[in-house]
């Protein structure tokens, strides 16, 4: 009676399900683009520097909150623990080289994500809301009363930073290597998280998201699971503060700040949360917007972004993206229904 | 006699003054199909929600074949082999139907955690996962999103999900409620083809689809247990009758 059908493997759900991490035709066009930037605009390379920083920060968000629906408003706790990490080991030359400087950063903001995760993890909702700030809060205020070795509230500046590969250096008014050095970490951490994403754990951390009380329901150490997800997405928001700090060369405590968590926040939320490339549009469109914006109306441009991001919440739930998405959907649908 | 599959001892369950439940002893056999009906309100949900770990009991004890698992949480149970369904859809909404029973499925086979292999390349966690959807008849529906099925559909997957956890001890909370009469006979014929020795529960109001499935039969009243006995006697029982099945007959005209 339940005996398999033969072709079970060739449901197109199962067919979908197999093929949905392969790389899609259009996803090397942000890579592309990126290269051209470079070339194009050698004078804007700061700005692409810090646009992809950005990126790298905002997909760190994406995972814990567009895959594993943590609701945090303190990521940038982790990004200015990297940003931090980086630049005290380098302004008092215990370790000036960037990447292996990296993979510290990223331990420490992991080792931060770890333990705060543990205790944070077990509320949910509006009460881990306000956890994730505090957290940031504290780290923040330490960073401000530590001026010994912190800096303080200015920060430290013409923080030295090794040639990458003992051979490019960090030029602060040709930042060419900073951007090129940025782009590949970036892509290299892209990488990580889109196979993440598409394993059997990226599907439980959606599970999680959708339904935390079934998930328990089907056997998964759910607390586990989240926990182990806070902490890769620390470690890759402490590489996005860590790249920060290398390419600008000073650290300071916008690196902490709710300026930060809040604006990524909006990124991820303009350009499409749980969606990979949302982190992309969200960035771009918030910075390009910023830009124009400041420049139509400079005492209030930010009240064009608030309108535009209370009409993506009222109408378009699912960013950017979420918006190309449904128009696709549409188009296939009446494609399907004409043939 | 060898020790029951699941059993309950003196288990009960207060909330505040409340006594939900109380003073249970309850024996589930290997390969039972035991059906737990009773007014509204009696504790039946409670009681499931005891067995698989939901809540925690106040007094008593949950043995599992023979070992105390009492203060054992949800997801260690699930693992251990007892399975449940939700008496409300508890279902991951925004995902496809094969989602949905590859998320159990894979965390039944232990895949769940690792993090490199893409998903859709664990042929067999897709393959049985497919398989179950055959099951409930649910293989049309296994590229769309659960939010968008109707409520007697979405029922089917909920059962999917349990079917996918290959547990030892089955318990289903009205897996028939919301679906169309027509329809029930699918969920009976996907508890019918599971393997023999799988102990089920079943909590349902439909009388039908109790004398069609139990073999064994639990009233509870009022958060304790009434009486027990094989289908036959229940229905033979004047008792059961008064309390329950003239209220059922009552709701009924309730509702017609």
């Amino acid at each position: 009676m339940t005996a398999p059908a033969p072709a079970v493997a060739e449901h197109p759900a199962a067919l979908a399900l197999a093929g949905r991490h392969r790389v899609r035709i259009w996803e090397p066009l942000p890579w592309l683009l990126a290269i051209a930037f470079y070339f194009l605009f050698p004078k804007y390379l700061g700005f692409g520097t810090d646009l992809l920083v950005t990126i790298l920060f905002a997909l760190s968000l994406d995972l814990v909150l567009g895959y594993a629906g943590i609701v945090t408003l303190g990521h940038a706790a982790f990004f200015g623990a990297g940003a931090y990490t980086v630049g005290m080991l380098a302004k008092y030359g215990i370790w000036t080289e960037p990447i292996t400087g990296l993979v510290i950063a990223a331990a420490v903001a992991a080792a931060i994500g770890f333990v705060s995760g543990l205790i944070l993890l077990r509320t949910t909702g509006l009460t881990l809301l306000m956890l994730t700030l505090c957290t940031m809060a504290l780290l923040e205020e330490a960073a401000n009363l530590g001026q010994e070795y912190t800096g303080g509230f200015d920060g430290l500046d013409s923080v030295p930073i090794d040639p990458v590969f003992g051979i490019f250096e960090f030029n602060p008014l040709f930042p060419n290597t900073q951007y090129l050095y940025v782009l590949g970490v970036l892509f290299l951490c892209f990488i990580f998280i889109r196979t993440l994403v598409y394993s059997p754990f990226g599907q439980s951390l959606t599970g999680i998201r959708e339904n935390m009380l079934r998930m328990h329901a089907v056997g998964a150490p759910v607390r586990m699971r989240l926990v182990l997800c806070y902490t890769i997405s620390a470690a890759i928001a402490g590489i996005a503060g860590a790249l920060w700090a290398q390419a600008n060369a000073y650290v300071n405590l916008s690196a902490l700040g709710l300026d930060r968590a809040a604006t990524v926040l909006i990124i991820l939320v303009l350009g499409g949360c749980g969606r990979l490339y949302g982190a992309f549009v969200g960035a771009i469109a918030y910075m390009a917007l910023s830009h124009f914006l400041a420049k139509i109306y400079p005492t209030a441009w930010q009240l064009g972004l608030g309108l535009l991001l209370v009409i993506i919440a009222l109408f378009a739930r699912n960013g950017i993206l979420g918006i190309f998405q449904s128009f696709l959907h549409r188009l296939k649908a009446k494609r399907a229904r004409s043939s | 006699m060898s020790a029951p599959l699941l059993e309950t001892r003196g288990l009960g369950r207060n909330f505040g003054a409340l006594l939900a439940v109380h003073d249970i002893n309850f024996r589930l056999e290997a390969g039972a199909r035991h059906a737990l009906i009773g007014p509204n309100g009696a504790g039946k949900t409670t009681f499931i929600n005891l067995l698989s770990g939901v809540l925690q009991s106040s007094t008593g004890q949950v043995i599992f074949k023979g070992d105390d698992i009492t203060e054992m949480p949800e997801a260690a149970r699930v693992k251990l082999g007892i399975a449940r369904t939700f008496q409300i859809n508890r279902l991951f909404r925004g995902l496809s139907v094969l989602e949905n029973v590859y998320i159990a499925v894979a965390e039944r086979t232990g895949i769940a955690p690792s993090k490199l292999r893409p998903a859709g390349t664990r042929k067999n966690v897709v393959d049985e996962a497919m398989h179950m959807l055959e099951t409930v008849k649910l293989q049309d529906a296994a590229g769309s999103l659960v939010s968008e099925l109707p409520y007697g559909r979405q029922r089917l997957v909920e059962i999917a999900i349990a079917l996918g956890l290959r547990s030892e001890v089955l318990l289903l909370d009205e897996p028939a409620a919301g679906v169309p009469s027509a329809e029930t006979h699918i969920i009976l014929d996907a508890v019918a083809g599971l393997p023999k020795h799988i102990g089920v529960l079943i909590i349902e109001h439909d009388m039908d689809v109790v004398f069609r499935f139990a073999e064994r039969i639990t009233v509870m009243v009022a958060g304790s247990v009434f009486t027990e006995g094989t289908p036959e006697q229940i229905r033979a029982d004047e008792r059961v009758r008064a309390v329950y099945l003239g209220q059922e007959a009552h709701r009924g005209a309730a509702h017609g």
